[in-house]
């Protein structure tokens, strides 16, 4: 059986079984390996993509339940996506294997919310665990790709004296 | 042990015995030895002109060779920032690569073998990548002097650019053949540091961050072979189980599963693709024997410790500090403290992984390797060959925090042993689920201190007794060393503030239990910093004294060993404004040295719904020459989370022996909405750096055991803080 898939705009097939989380048809049947596995649970929210727009965790989704639906990935995103560049320019990852589905979050949440406030970013984005602990640069990376200030977060070296 | 692998040889005993020291976890442990067939990797290496370290394409493009695995803490950017500043390497077109296993080329310089740990790759790489870039550079120097006949002395390098004062220039990649020609020097000349213009400055960033935001970076989990088969494995649900017997005709009616079997750590599913393995394994009966099993709850394993200090059971004790005539101490009234810590789990982003190949004696692995050469020598057990015979590629890791580096090699070789029963060299992916991570053990040890000060009259201890109880992580391991183990007690041990009494009677009881202990980001550190900095905490309280001005007095009663610590105190106390908290916030300090460097923390703390959230984190830190003071700052942000994590929340409890906690529904860590807001402060200095991506992390809890005891003189004597 196969089943079709909108994601990232074209249409993709796969025979994985119809109940197989959208995660694994990604990763093991698509080979689209930019979604992460973490917890299995939705918990963690490494494995978050967008399905018609809305921030979701694929661990949790059969297949079969996304004909129709439109699903946007990380690769969705092109590479150069606002939230992209900033998370460069304030060197957010350490590990990495998180960022994925922070940055998922993240475009969800500025797609609705343009200019979120810090309570804002904070509701959207406690779902998605870092265990690096990068959340402070997420935060100031998020604002910056929201064209607001981030709070200063960078090593200020002590005064030049030894 | 000099004879090539032929067929099945096995690695002899004394090829796997233990020689030379090493430094890591802040202790001096012994290294693995280096038998020659290991030593040579199983064959002749060529690196090219400039040698293990660099190579430099035809378009004049440096790459520089990562001996150290990239899990998060940055050392790619480190260790290539610190050949580029010595070669003059244009920063923005520098690359790196990671390098295979090979261990006498690429072995750690402190621990004697090829691997990551310690907080030690810059530290053990800065004398040996300087002179790689050093003589690079003078290669490339005498390469242009040769063409423009000149002497070498006139000619200079900026960017990857060679120039002379008469006009002509010429790139790295202009002079790559000629260059490629001279010999390196032996003993290249090192630049004056003063003169560095790329360590140290915020150029030095990650080369990692756009694979890393893109979903492109290839991780364990995202490898893909031909052919490849993914397996998952049934293990006990208690620690220290085996399998009785199991009933594998469900789980091979699974869609996609190839095959069920036995190997040494259980039932081994393998299938065409992770959910059919993972549907294999839920139709799978096993019958385990518990004979052997831990079988306790933790609390009954944490009243086994308190019977120990309480000398039940004949508990054995080892010194790790004695110090003064305790009997001659001057009787005082006495601080009495004890502090108890739980197990806690890793839980890395990506759980454990690996992806094997075994055809007969060969063997190649694909995943991320913390310690290449312990990699090596525990898969040759399985496929019975020489260490240096099994390849590595080491790709990224989702985390490690120590969890990726063990002696038993426990994924890797559990994947080895699969891979060997499938055989014909057919790649093999073994994934471990949450679940499984968890349940995989190798926690931090439960620890339990007790500690009794003696006041003197000026309100400074007179004499320190402590006592520490817990699993040791170096016993029974190739690392041992005898004597009280130094992960145990490093902290408490050598800590500025025994150093600062004139009595101490420092002890450690070590026990057992088939639950797997292992280092955890920051090892000893995660509770002796921890007791240290909360007793002299209640200490100054008693004194009647300012926490501040209490440890200014100490560290001046240490001696020269308290000067870095009175110097990042005063620097954080200044940064922070000491006294002045933010509206709501009450101020918490610790100061610890680990790994080499010295961390003081000011954090602000209030309570929210009963549970302590912390707000702004001032951190000032000595880690001699700091060579990415972004990364720096990162790994003080990601570490204070880490700790902050754990002292919170984290905890692994057993009831009856099974785990209470294996997924993150249950295991409670730090997120979005909890996380401080850190500064970090840099003291600068001309020695050598020190390790960065532990010292971060054990400062944060007692910091905020601070902020409580002063919010309304809470003690806390267990962690984690949020209890329940």
């Amino acid at each position: 059986m196969t089943i079709a898939l909108d994601i990232n705009g074209k249409i993709l097939q796969t025979e994985a079984a119809p109940d197989t989380p959208l995660l694994w048809a990604l990763r093991d049947d698509l080979g689209m390996t930019g979604t992460k596995y973490g917890c299995g649970i939705a918990q963690c929210g490494a494995c978050t993509v967008q399905i018609n727009g809305q921030a979701t965790r694929s661990c949790q989704v059969p297949i079969s339940s996304l004909e129709g639906a439109k699903i946007t990935t990380i690769e969705g995103l092109g590479g150069m996506h606002a939230l992209q560049q900033a998370w460069v320019k304030h060197d957010v990852p350490q590990c990495g294997y998180c960022q994925s589905g922070q940055i998922m979050s993240a475009a969800a949440l500025l797609a609705e919310k343009p200019k979120p406030t810090d309570a804002e970013i904070d509701a959207a984005m406690s779902g998605n665990i870092c265990r690096c602990g990068a959340y402070q640069r997420i935060h100031a990376a998020i604002k910056d790709a929201a064209g607001m200030a981030p709070a200063a977060t960078v090593a200020a070296a002590a005064p030049a004296k030894v | 042990m000099n004879a090539p692998a032929k067929g099945f040889n096995a690695p002899t005993r004394r090829d796997l015995l233990v020689v030379g020291t090493a430094v890591v976890g802040g202790a001096l442990l012994v290294g693995c030895s280096l038998p020659d067939a290991l030593s040579t990797g199983g064959g002749k290496h060529d690196f090219g002109a400039f040698g293990p370290f660099v190579k430099i394409g035809a378009d004049g493009a440096v790459t520089v060779i990562s001996k150290h695995i990239e899990f998060g803490q940055g050392v790619h950017a480190g260790l290539a920032a610190i050949v580029a500043e010595e070669m003059d390497a244009d920063w923005s077109k520098v690359r790196v690569e990671q390098a295979p296993a090979i261990t006498n080329v690429y072995a750690n310089t402190l621990m004697k073998v090829q691997g990551t740990g310690g907080s030690s790759a810059i530290a053990n790489s800065w004398d040996q990548l300087r002179k790689v870039g050093a003589a690079s550079r003078a290669m490339f120097v005498e390469a242009a002097a040769n063409r423009w006949k000149v002497p070498p002395g006139e000619v200079t390098v900026k960017d990857g650019v060679v120039a002379h004062a008469s006009g002509k220039s010429a790139t790295f990649a202009d002079l790559l053949g000629e260059a490629s020609k001279v010999a390196p020097p032996a003993n290249p000349v090192l630049k004056d540091p003063k003169t560095f213009t790329l360590i140290g400055t915020d150029r030095v960033r990650r080369k990692d961050s756009q694979a890393k935001s893109d979903g492109t970076a290839i991780y364990t989990q995202d490898v893909h072979k031909p052919n490849m088969l993914t397996a998952m494995v049934a293990h006990s649900p208690l620690f220290g189980g085996k399998v009785k017997s199991f009933d594998a005709a469900a789980a091979k009616k699974v869609a996609g599963v190839v095959d069920v079997y036995q190997i040494p750590t259980g039932v081994a599913v393998v299938a065409n693709s992770t959910y059919a393995a993972r549907m294999g394994r839920e139709a799978l009966k096993v019958e385990w024997d518990d004979g052997k099993s831990e079988k306790r709850s933790t609390a009954a394993i944490m009243a086994s410790y308190r019977d120990a200090v309480a000398g039940k059971g004949e508990p054995k004790w080892e010194s790790f500090e004695a110090k003064g005539d305790a009997a001659a101490a001057p009787a005082g009234e006495v601080l009495a403290a004890t502090y108890e810590f739980p197990y806690l789990a890793h839980a890395t982003m990506e759980p454990m992984n690996c992806v094997a190949e075994v055809d007969g004696n060969k063997c190649h692995l694909t995943f991320g390797s913390q310690i290449p050469t312990m990699d090596q020598m525990n898969a040759a057990k399985v496929v019975l060959t020489l260490p240096g015979a099994v390849t590595i590629d080491t790709l990224f890791a989702g985390g490690s925090f120590g969890r990726r580096g063990n002696f038993q090699s426990d994924y890797v070789v559990e994947c080895v042993e699969i891979a060997k029963k499938v055989g014909h060299g057919r790649a093999v992916k073994l994934v471990w689920t949450r679940e499984d991570d968890f349940m995989g053990g190798k926690f931090r040890p439960m620890v339990l201190h007790d500690v009794k000060v003696v006041v003197g009259k000026d309100g400074y201890p007179a004499k320190w007794t402590h006592r520490i109880v817990t699993q040791s992580i170096m016993k029974g391991s190739p690392m041992a060393t005898k004597g009280a183990d130094p992960t145990a007690v490093e902290g408490a041990q050598g800590s500025v503030y025994l150093k600062a009494t004139p009595v101490v009677d420092g002890q450690l009881c070590t026990v057992e239990s088939p639950v797997t202990v292992l280092w955890w980001r920051s090892v000893g550190a995660t509770h002796t910093a921890f007791v240290m900095e909360h007793t002299i905490d209640q200490l100054a309280k008693k004194a009647g004294k300012d926490a501040v001005e209490y440890r200014r007095e100490m560290y001046r009663r240490a001696g020269p060993e308290g000067a870095r610590h009175l110097a990042v105190l005063n620097l954080a106390v200044e940064k922070a404004g000491w006294g002045k908290p933010a509206a709501g916030f009450t101020q918490g300090v610790a100061v610890h040295e680990s790994f080499g460097s010295v961390v003081a923390q000011v954090a602000e703390v209030r309570l929210e719904n009963g549970e302590p959230r912390v707000g702004r984190v001032v951190t000032a830190v000595d880690c001699g020459t700091a060579i990415s003071p972004d990364q720096i700052a990162a790994q003080v942000e990601g570490g204070t989370c880490y700790g902050l994590s754990a002292a919170l929340f984290g905890k692994v409890e057993l009831k009856d022996g099974a785990i209470q906690q294996t997924n993150f529904d249950t295991y409670r860590v730090l997120r979005h909405n909890e996380a401080p807001q850190v500064e970090t402060y840099i003291r600068p200095s001309v020695k050598a750096p020190s390790g960065m991506g532990e010292p971060g992390t054990p400062v944060i809890g007692p910091a905020v055991a601070n902020a409580l005891l002063a919010m309304d003189g809470t003690v806390t004597s267990s962690l984690p803080f949020v209890k329940g």
